[in-house]
């Protein structure tokens, strides 16, 4: 059994991508589009470290990049939690359908 | 030159008067407003006197000519080299006499006004505007340049403006302001097409250069000038034609004459400070300060100035013989005699004996100042114990206003030429200068001294004699002293102001001029004054039905002279129902449908693209997301296969 190589990792990552984007875009409830959104970013980490690891192999950078894209994913999911706390409160509900009163 | 910055003082006081009365007069100041402007008026015409008798007596002569000096010149606004507007006090003969001019009748209405306004609301604010007028006017006399004169010229528009409007609660003061405003302000127009046609060909807006660079034959301006044609006139002539449109305008020339008898509507001294002893004559100051270029560059636009000043000379007695106001009387009358100032200088030639003319009509233009401003100051005595404008209401006033009837009779024998008194003097040089030049013109000046001689006899008569005046309720008394001591100083002018060599002071070229007295050409005019006299006298001095009789065998003639040969109503006319119709209806339709109509359609266009498009904003943030991977998948497409 070979090792896996650069295109099978692109292909999990590309995979993951739009797992996440058809999560974000069908689901309703707003945690699992938050969910969909972590989905996006792994599959970008996922990227940033195949590419390191089979194209620039003496190098750390897109580990580090890696390093900061779960840091700030971790910001996020607060800052976003936040914000859907407060959708609760004021529509009872979770539903992104629901919260479309800034319209024309 | 001995050091004359000082001069800059005459133009400083009246405006800090100005500036102070405007400022803090009604509220600070109040009564006291009055004695400020005139005592800083009096040392204003002090240092008038004390400047003109220098100049005309110790530095202004060189080599036996008056030169033009310049002791205070700033240069404000250059544009080029040569061209720039300068602010500046340039003195020569005709400036210096109008000097005085001006500070002495401005200083004998802010003594009379002392009484006259007295009690008024705005009492301070009349001062100071009186203040503006001033200033302005002197600055207009001493201007250096010929874009300095325009100035000046606006601000005396603006100040007979303000002061007209002065009793801005009734409607006629209004309409007349507003008039005179708008007819000046034509004529202004023109003024300065005028200058920029001047000031393109040569070069300059200086006046000595103007003067010298238009008048030098065979200069290169002068030639581009008068080779430059437009509609069969040469640029020169087109321009000077226009400068003398502005000087027609502001001297109430016919067709452009109709302000001045609505601008009696202003309180009387103002009438006589501003309507009948200077800013009136500015027209005429104006053509005489660019007389060498008329006389020696533009001799047909000079006949133009005669044909014009003659006609409105003779047009404006006809019709103050049939007006029953007395100011408007006046007003006609002032037309009629700037109408002589200016043929005088339409007939006059540049240098020598044919300059008379010019030197005739800066004398007529000093003595008549002094005559008018005091009938005007007696009008408004007169007007203040009657309390009406019209002749009806007076009638054998002799015996209530002794000085102002002694005083009023001088200036009525000086404006009449009567032997001896000033008016004489200088309506015969103008006479004699128009005889040598052009009889037509001589005749319609004769005819013109007959009827003034009528019409202010009439008046006369009318005031002072006819019917007996019965007071009504309680008896009113003339005038206090402040009132009387101005009339009395202007009618010793009147009366003695003829008898000053004017030939010596000023001529067209600087030199001096011996004027010829001949008795024979005296005795024409001095007869037919005479002769209007009497016929006023037989007419008016006791109360009778003559006037009316033939008032009515004339009637057509004395119902035209009456509504002023109907220019009003020819002006309304069309303005009204031409301007208004045809060019108003149609700028008019253009706007509602043409310019409205652009405006609107890209407002609409604007409005269904909105509408259009505003949809995509639903609220929903998975559309929104949708739209936002669309743009970025757009955006991949291109940099992969079309920005490679």
């Amino acid at each position: 059994m070979t090792e896996p190589g650069l295109y099978h990792l692109l292909f999990i990552s590309g995979a993951l991508f739009f797992a996440g984007i058809y999560g974000f875009f069908t689901r309703r409830n707003l945690v699992t589009m938050l969910m969909s959104v972590e989905l996006i970013l792994n599959s970008v980490n996922l990227n940033f470290i195949a590419f390191n690891k089979y194209l620039w192999p003496g190098k750390m950078e897109g580990l580090f990049f890696t390093l900061f894209i779960i840091a700030i994913a971790a910001a996020e999911a607060a800052v976003a939690i936040a914000i859907i706390i407060n959708v609760y409160r004021t529509h009872q509900s979770i539903d992104v359908e629901k919260a479309e009163e800034m319209k024309y | 030159m001995p050091n004359t910055t000082f001069i800059i003082l005459i133009l400083l006081l009246p405006l800090v008067s100005f500036v102070l009365l405007g400022l803090f007069g009604r509220k600070y100041i109040k009564a006291g407003s009055g004695i400020i402007a005139t005592i800083l008026l009096l040392a204003t015409f002090l240092v008038s006197i004390y400047t003109a008798c220098h100049y005309f007596f110790e530095y202004g002569k060189i080599n036996g000519v008056y030169e033009k000096l310049v002791p205070v010149k700033y240069t404000w606004l250059a544009f080029s080299n040569g061209l720039a507007i300068d602010m500046g006090v340039l003195l020569d003969p005709i400036s210096s006499m109008m000097l005085v001019v001006v500070s002495l009748v401005s200083l004998m209405v802010h003594i009379y006004s002392l009484v006259y306004m007295k009690g008024e609301e705005r009492f301070s604010t009349y001062y100071a505007f009186l203040g503006l007028f001033t200033f302005s006017m002197l600055g207009l006399v001493v201007s250096v340049n010929i874009f300095q004169i325009y100035f000046f010229w606006e601000l005396v528009g603006v100040s007979s403006f303000l002061l007209i409007g002065y009793y801005y609660d009734r409607p006629s003061a209004v309409a007349a302001c507003k008039k005179a405003f708008i007819v000046t302000r034509f004529a202004d127009a023109g003024f300065l097409i005028g200058i920029l046609i001047l000031s393109y060909y040569s070069g300059t807006l200086d006046f000595a250069a103007l003067i010298e660079k238009l008048t030098a034959p065979g200069s290169t301006e002068l030639g581009n000038a008068l080779s430059a044609s437009f509609l069969g006139l040469s640029a020169l002539t087109w321009g000077m034609l226009l400068v003398f449109m502005g000087a027609a305008g502001k001297s109430a020339m016919f067709p452009l004459h109709i302000w001045l008898p609505d601008a009696m509507e202003g309180p009387t001294p103002v009438s006589a400070l501003i309507h009948a002893a200077t800013m009136v004559v500015a027209g005429v100051f104006l053509v005489a300060r660019l007389f060498p270029v008329f006389a020696l560059s533009a001799p047909e636009v000079l006949n133009v100035v005669a044909y014009i000043g003659a006609f409105s000379a003779l047009f404006a007695a006809i019709i103050a013989c049939a007006q029953t106001d007395i100011k408007r009387v006046l007003a006609y009358s002032t037309m009629s005699q700037i109408g002589y100032m200016m043929f005088a200088l339409g007939v006059s030639k540049y240098g020598g004996e044919g300059g008379l003319g010019y030197t005739a009509s800066m004398f007529h233009l000093f003595t008549h100042a002094m005559f008018k401003a005091l009938l005007f100051l007696c009008a408004g005595a007169i007007i203040h114990f009657v309390h009406s404008n019209e002749m009806k209401d007076m009638g054998g006033l002799r015996k209530f206003l002794p000085v102002t009837h002694f005083t009023f009779l001088i200036a009525c024998l000086a404006i009449s030429g009567v032997p001896f008194f000033s008016g004489f003097f200088s309506k015969e040089e103008i006479l004699t200068a128009a005889l040598n030049h052009n009889i037509a013109i001589y005749w319609a000046g004769l005819a013109t001294a007959g009827l003034t001689s009528f019409y202010m006899f009439r008046l006369y008569f009318n005031i002072f004699w006819g019917k007996e005046f019965r007071q009504h309720g309680e008896t009113r008394r003339e005038g206090g002293f402040a009132m009387k001591a101005p009339m009395i100083l202007l009618a010793i002018g009147a009366a003695l102001a003829g008898y000053i060599p004017f030939g010596k002071f000023i001529s067209s070229d600087g030199k001096a001029l011996a004027i010829p007295f001949e008795l024979k050409h005296a005795i024409a005019p001095v007869a037919l004054s005479f002769v209007g006299a009497l016929i006023a006298a037989w007419l008016y001095l006791r109360q009778n039905n003559k006037p009316q009789k033939i008032a009515a065998s004339l009637s057509a003639l004395h119902q035209s002279a009456y509504r002023k040969f109907y220019i009003d109503e020819g002006y309304l006319f069309i303005t009204q129902k031409i301007i208004f119709n045809i060019v108003g209806k149609t700028a008019d339709w253009f706007d509602k449908n043409m310019v409205n109509g652009l405006v609107n359609l890209t407002a609409s266009s604007t409005q269904a693209f909105s509408f259009a498009t505003k949809k995509m904003q639903s609220g929903k943030v998975q559309q929104y997301a949708i739209y936002f991977l669309g743009g970025a998948i757009l955006l991949a497409v291109l940099f992969v296969y079309v920005w490679k």
